[in-house]
């Protein structure tokens, strides 16, 4: 990961290149998990499938929104920290987890990065700074500006960043969250990744105001709006934002966005608009990264980034399909040392 | 103190002499000595800088004064917080994924409760769901019980809910010492502790070691008889150790098991003890039903069957009520207990 947008073409190119070969990454890898899902969920009304799924349980997709991914996690350090929202595969892949170990973990495996303990909704790789996906809404939020607060008790030069998506934002955290930052000028980028849906209801109908932008500038927080399908915007914004947080004042990125899948995998999505999804389908990020790359004259790269991403994900459902399953008694570890072994 | 149950840290030689001091400036001493001996722990909460709202947070100076924490510490490390509970809490487990070790400071149990999902669901899960990979050293301080004339919402005792929740360490603790001994351990723990002051005990004195030892789940004979067992905590001690003192009087020897600890909770102590006398009640000031005296009387029951007689007290299941003889009603006082304990003696 370079340490921020360059201005000249040839820099340019090399820049979008590695934001591509990230997205690409990305999609290969919701998409490799969408399919072993199938059947994975009996809910949404749907029959389950005879033979059981690879990856079990609620699998929120990303699918649509990987420039927002891409392009703030480009502007972060190892030693920076993430938190992350229910749909985290891409911050996970983009803050620079093993996509191996990832696989291994939707599958449930032993060698998953959390010994199979957490699955898709709780992925996460304290190793590269990633503190965690997570199955409530906001919770991130707290949890990230205490990160921040120890980082800057500590004077460590590391920031935190955190992402959380447009239904996050009616809820308490975030507004005890972002003052709290502001008061203690804490170094932690809120990243309000918005893809206008919450769960199944359109964000528009439920949320006073305007947004995410408007409610962290009424706390006095600097704020950039971006088209969040569009990497290189979310590069430069995410760049100046990361500045300013490195300086010590807290920031919010509001990058508008789209989730071209239903709110967990096996969810179809009918209560959207056919044209509404079609219309978002055609401003598809990766799409328009490989229309930019084109005309940058990059195709030659772009096609051995696809093949390189292709193998990655081909090894990555290999080794989770031939992993070990954990041990049962791995569910009594990790628990508490206090009383360890009594369990009633 | 009972020697079988509580160690010196430093065997002979020249130990610390014990000063008299109440059961708050004890939790205070104790959480000085641990951000003295580690720079990595701070406390959070609203009002600390003056001390806490109930003089938690101070200790005593050379001059004998007691001072704010905060003078000593600075505020980056004695921090005041907005009324911000479910940050306060959510940022004390972000400061402990960072390295610190944070003391959460909730005021009252019935405000933490603006802060659950982050206690429960992510103070208490992170270590397990993420494979071991990080750890959460904090300390939640949220007192509990009836003070005051404080009526329904800050008088409640939840120990209960929180013994139910795998992850967390429950502490309850009734004396100054125990106050001191197991805030230090508490905050010398990996684990997530909810630590439970009880508010009508924050002026009671009592000689306080600086050096003792009190493991986490380990019980104390608070007194010593043959021929029922008690098994208490908090507050409660105090009112069954007059109760036993009431049944003394009728010539009936009671045995206090102060459980000090609700999670790990102390089996061997009790079995012990209820192998010996052969009759059982459990007073606790929380609301009897589904409250933690449940899970001991079952444990003891499943453990002892008909060998062991079996009783429990706690509050009737009603809000607390503010006027006087409303209050009253959800006391569980050194009359009751005794009454309950008569009609186990006869059943």
């Amino acid at each position: 990961m370079g340490s921020g947008p360059a201005g000249f073409s040839a820099g340019r190119r090399e820049r979008l290149l590695a934001l591509y070969r990230t997205m690409a990454r990305i999609r290969a890898f919701e998409d490799a998990a969408e399919v072993a899902s199938q059947g994975g969920v009996q809910a949404w009304g749907l029959e389950a499938s005879a033979t059981p799924a690879l990856v079990r349980g609620p699998l929120h997709l990303s699918t649509g929104q990987e420039a927002v991914a891409a392009g703030v996690c480009a502007n972060l350090r190892q030693t920076d920290l993430l938190t992350s929202t229910h749909r985290g595969h891409g911050h996970t892949l983009a803050k620079g987890a093993d996509m191996t170990a990832m696989m291994c973990e939707l599958y449930g495996r032993a060698t998953g990065c959390n010994g199979g303990k957490g699955g898709s909704m709780h992925i996460a790789d304290f190793s590269v700074g990633m503190l965690g996906a997570n199955g409530v809404v906001a919770a991130g939020i707290p949890i990230a500006t205490g990160a921040a607060h120890a980082l800057k008790l500590m004077q460590r030069e590391a920031i935190v960043a955190c992402f959380f998506g447009d239904g996050a934002i009616n809820r308490g955290p975030f507004l005890e969250g972002l003052n709290w930052a502001q008061v203690y000028a804490l170094p932690v980028l809120f990243v309000c990744e918005d893809n206008r849906i919450a769960a199944t209801t359109p964000t528009a109908t439920m949320t006073a105001g305007e947004g995410a932008a408007a409610r962290a500038q009424a706390l006095a927080l600097p704020v950039l709006q971006v088209d969040g399908n569009d990497v290189e915007a979310v590069d430069r914004a995410a760049a100046e934002l990361v500045a300013r947080v490195r300086g010590g004042t807290p920031a919010l990125l509001h990058a508008i966005t789209y989730r071209f899948k239903g709110h967990v995998s096996v969810d179809p999505g009918a209560y959207r608009d056919a044209a509404e999804v079609a219309r978002a389908r055609e401003g598809d990020p990766l799409l328009r990264v490989r229309t930019e790359l084109a005309a940058l004259d990059a195709n030659g790269e772009r096609t051995r980034i696809d093949a390189d991403v292709q193998q990655e994900i081909a090894q990555a459902l290999a080794a989770a399909a031939a992993a070990p399953w954990p041990e049962a008694g791995a569910a009594y570890e990790q628990v508490l040392d206090a009383g360890a072994g009594q369990w009633r | 103190m009972d020697d079988a149950d509580v160690q010196r840290r430093s065997s002979g030689a020249t130990m610390p002499a014990a000063r008299r001091m109440t059961y708050a400036v004890a939790a205070g001493e104790a959480l000085a000595a641990c951000m003295r001996a580690d720079a990595r722990v701070v406390a959070l909460g609203e009002d600390l800088g003056r001390g806490g709202v109930f003089g938690q947070y101070r200790s005593r100076a050379a001059d004998g004064a007691l001072v704010p924490l905060q003078r000593e510490f600075g505020a980056t490390r004695v921090i005041d917080t907005p009324i911000s509970e479910a940050n306060i809490m959510g940022a004390a487990v972000g400061m402990a994924l960072a390295g610190l070790r944070p003391v959460a400071e909730l005021r009252i149990v019935d405000f933490a409760l603006c802060g659950m999902d982050e206690l429960i669901n992510q103070a208490a899960k992170n270590r397990f769901m993420f494979g071991g990979q990080g750890r959460v050293p904090l300390v939640v301080r949220m007192p509990i019980g009836i003070w005051s004339a404080s009526a329904a919402q800050h008088s409640q005792s939840l120990e209960a809910w929180f013994a139910h929740i795998p992850g967390l360490v429950v502490v309850c603790p009734a004396t100054p010492q125990d106050n001191h001994a197991l805030l230090r351990m508490a905050i010398d723990s990996d684990d997530p502790v909810v630590y439970l002051e009880h508010k009508e005990l924050w002026g009671l004195e009592g000689d306080v070691a600086p050096d003792v030892v009190v493991p986490l789940g380990r019980a104390q004979i608070a007194r010593a008889g043959a021929d029922l067992t008690i098994v208490t905590w908090s507050r409660t001690l105090h009112e069954s150790l007059a109760a036993a003192d009431a049944l003394a009087a009728e010539g009936v020897g009671c045995e206090v098991v102060d459980l000090r600890t609700l999670w790990p909770w102390d089996r061997a102590a009790v079995l012990e003890s209820c192998t010996k006398t052969r009759r059982l009640l459990v007073a606790h000031e929380a609301v009897q039903a589904a409250g933690f005296g449940a899970e001991i009387a079952a444990s003891v029951a499943e453990e002892l069957g008909p060998q062991c007689r079996i009783a429990r007290i706690g509050a009737p299941r009603i809000p607390v009520g503010y006027s006087a003889p409303l209050e009253a009603e959800s006391r569980v006082g050194a009359e009751r207990i005794a009454a309950a304990a008569r009609r186990l003696l006869q059943r």
